[in-house]
């Protein structure tokens, strides 16, 4: 087994008096799917947005691949190599589908006002770059033939794959989805979770959000269950699936297996 | 499938509209001045101005989505630095510089518009570092108010140091003046003579040219299509890693330093500022151009400058003649129908076309 590539260590947010999350940590391996679980109000949000640096921890440590990062503030995150979608597909609408994955590859990319006022011939490479790049992560989601479209022209699912390539062209170290199948139905699931198995299986790493018990089962190599704002259990689906915390969150207490 | 809007490859059609565009744009002082004479021509001049105006604004409001209600500033701090640069004066209030420069204050063209383009951009920054939390309506009102106080102080500057004469502004700004040739007048070349407003169209066109060339080359680039991001979805633009703050602040920059541009233009072309030229309707007014053209979509806000550049003029001069043919009298001054005709076209596009007169197919897609 690899290091970890992403370790956060004991995360603590109250808000008001609530506490929303108390002493939880995360460890992702690199090249797994991380399905990041629990009922209603457990938490799951609030970890994202504080590790995406949305909101900001009263305490705790993050660290990827080894370099710690201070999750101040959200584009600092990305830059640093975390990429998110989100749970109601946030696009560019307006804007033409390739044009949305360029916007992706914006703090991989460097022209600045002279370059796009003289277009000169370094400018213009990097331009040419931008496009191919964003027309292959188009291709690889499989909605290459939309490139020219108005991206709130799409159907849900392809809007849904549109925002993973999106986050792609920043080239993450860690694609953290916010729900994808939250309203998908049974075939567009089944496309997103080969998709999701392709983008693993070519080396990069997913944090997965979501609320389909069977799909996070069925695709997940590790899961961590949250209730209550704190972590009940960690493992493969198979430990996670018997384990009586998880069990009794999910079904309540009278139940016993 | 239906529903989709597949954007059209228009390269030969754009190729003809720029040179329908070109020509349009050398032809009209002359098509419009055989028509009205130099009073037109004078309108077609302001007509430039205001688009590059406008370009300016669309960058700040049609790209980056930040509503900008005090624009004008930019325009007036451009205007009174060319006055301050090339009349005389600076030099009746400090004798030390009259005495430094006994020829007079006579900074060139080609100094003052980088360095008003470059005072309205500091201003621009200075304007979004503390206004960029804010958004919609809140931003606008924070604009509309710095537009107020650059006009207030232009109103009151002139205690304890006279520095712009306060309400009675800044004459005898000199006119342009542009490898030795005088634009105050009329001048004759290769046979063809050309008065004053005449040569200024020419000055203004080929500055609204340059300012147009920019704009389009900004759409079209990494910067523009990261504006147009955060005007779609600010948040989503901040989670693919885009610095919004130093993006916004590039917008506010850019737009403004074409306002100083056009305002220092103004000043050398009117020969005289006052504070009374850069009021909030004014700002307003540029706004609605850029509102009522198509916001973000370059052509539709030179449409949008023309058309409310030139229908004020057309309904002062046509009211009055018309009231005389149809009721014998004029019963209504033509100063008010102008101002009711204005209101009701505005009103009117936004009934009938509210993304503008002519808008942009796909926000930023080619």
């Amino acid at each position: 087994m690899s290091t970890a590539l992403l370790h956060i260590d004991k995360v603590n947010k109250h808000f008001g008096g609530v506490a929303a999350l108390s002493d939880v940590s995360l460890s992702i391996q690199g090249g797994h799917i991380h399905g990041l679980i629990g009922p209603n109000g457990a938490g799951k949000t609030t970890f994202f947005n504080v590790m995406t640096g949305l909101y900001r921890a009263d305490s705790g440590q993050f660290s990827l691949d080894g370099q710690r990062y201070e999750p101040s503030s959200v584009h600092k995150v990305a830059q640093a190599g975390i990429a998110r979608t989100f749970q109601n597909i946030r696009l560019f609408n307006a804007m033409s589908v390739l044009e949305n994955v360029m916007v992706g590859r914006h703090i991989r990319t460097r022209n600045g006002v002279w370059a796009a006022l003289t277009r000169h011939r370094r400018a213009r490479e990097e331009e040419r770059q931008t496009r191919e790049h964003a027309r292959q992560l188009l291709d690889y989601v499989g909605i290459g033939q939309f490139a020219d479209y108005r991206a709130d022209s799409l159907s849900y699912g392809h809007q849904r794959r549109l925002e993973i390539a999106r986050a792609l062209a920043t080239e993450p170290r860690l694609l953290a989805l916010d729900e994808p199948a939250a309203g998908m139905n049974l075939s567009e699931k089944q496309q997103l979770r080969e998709l999701l198995e392709k983008i693993r299986d070519d080396g990069r790493t997913v944090l997965l959000i979501e609320h389909d018990v069977k799909l996070v089962m069925g695709i997940c190599d590790q899961l961590t269950v949250l209730d209550y704002g704190q972590v009940i259990a960690q493992g493969t689906p198979e430990v996670v699936r018997h384990h009586p915390a998880v069990i009794q969150a999910y079904l309540g207490a009278s139940a016993h297996v | 499938m239906t529903a989709l809007t597949i954007l059209q490859n228009t390269a030969p059609r754009a190729k003809f509209g720029l040179l329908l565009f070109a020509l349009a744009l050398l032809l009209a002082p002359w098509l419009v001045g055989s028509a009205g004479g130099n009073a037109w021509v004078r309108t077609l001049d302001f007509a430039m101005l205001y688009i590059m105006l406008a370009l300016g604004l669309n960058i700040v409001v049609g790209y980056a989505g930040l509503l900008d209600m005090g624009f004008i500033a930019f325009y007036a701090v451009g205007a009174y630095l060319a006055a301050l640069l090339s009349s005389p004066h600076l030099l009746a209030q400090f004798p030390a510089l009259a005495a430094a420069l006994p020829a007079g204050m006579h900074t060139p063209l080609w100094l003052i518009l980088p360095l008003a383009a470059l005072l309205a951009a500091g201003l621009g920054i200075l304007l979004g570092a503390p206004t960029l939390r804010l958004r919609g309506d809140y931003l606008a009102i924070v604009t509309l108010g710095f537009g107020e106080i650059i006009r207030i102080f232009m109103r009151n500057l002139d205690r304890p140091i006279n520095l712009t004469n306060g309400p009675k502004g800044i004459s005898s700004v000199d006119p342009v003046q542009l490898f030795g040739v005088n634009f105050a007048r009329t001048q004759e070349i290769f046979g063809l003579r050309l008065p004053s407003v005449y040569l200024y169209y020419y000055l203004f066109a080929a500055a609204m040219v340059v300012i147009l060339f920019a704009c389009i080359r900004l759409q079209h680039s990494r910067i523009g299509r990261a504006w147009l991001a955060i005007r779609e979805d600010e948040q989503a633009a901040e989670a693919m890693g885009l610095n919004t703050r130093n993006l916004k602040l590039l917008a506010f920059a850019i737009g403004a330093a074409f306002g100083g541009v056009g305002g220092a233009l103004f000043a050398s072309f009117q020969g005289f500022v006052s504070p009374e030229s850069f009021s909030l309707n004014e700002s307003i007014a540029v706004l609605a151009m850029v509102v009522l053209g198509g916001m973000g979509h370059i052509p539709g806000v030179i449409l949008g400058c023309v058309l409310l550049a030139a229908l004020p003029e057309t309904l002062r001069a046509s009211m009055g003649t018309l009231q005389q043919t149809l009721f014998g009298q004029v019963l209504v001054d033509p100063e008010i129908i102008r101002q009711l005709f204005y209101g009701l076209a505005l009103i009117l596009a936004m009934l009938y076309r509210p993304a503008g007169l002519w808008p942009a197919r796909t926000g930023g897609a080619r």
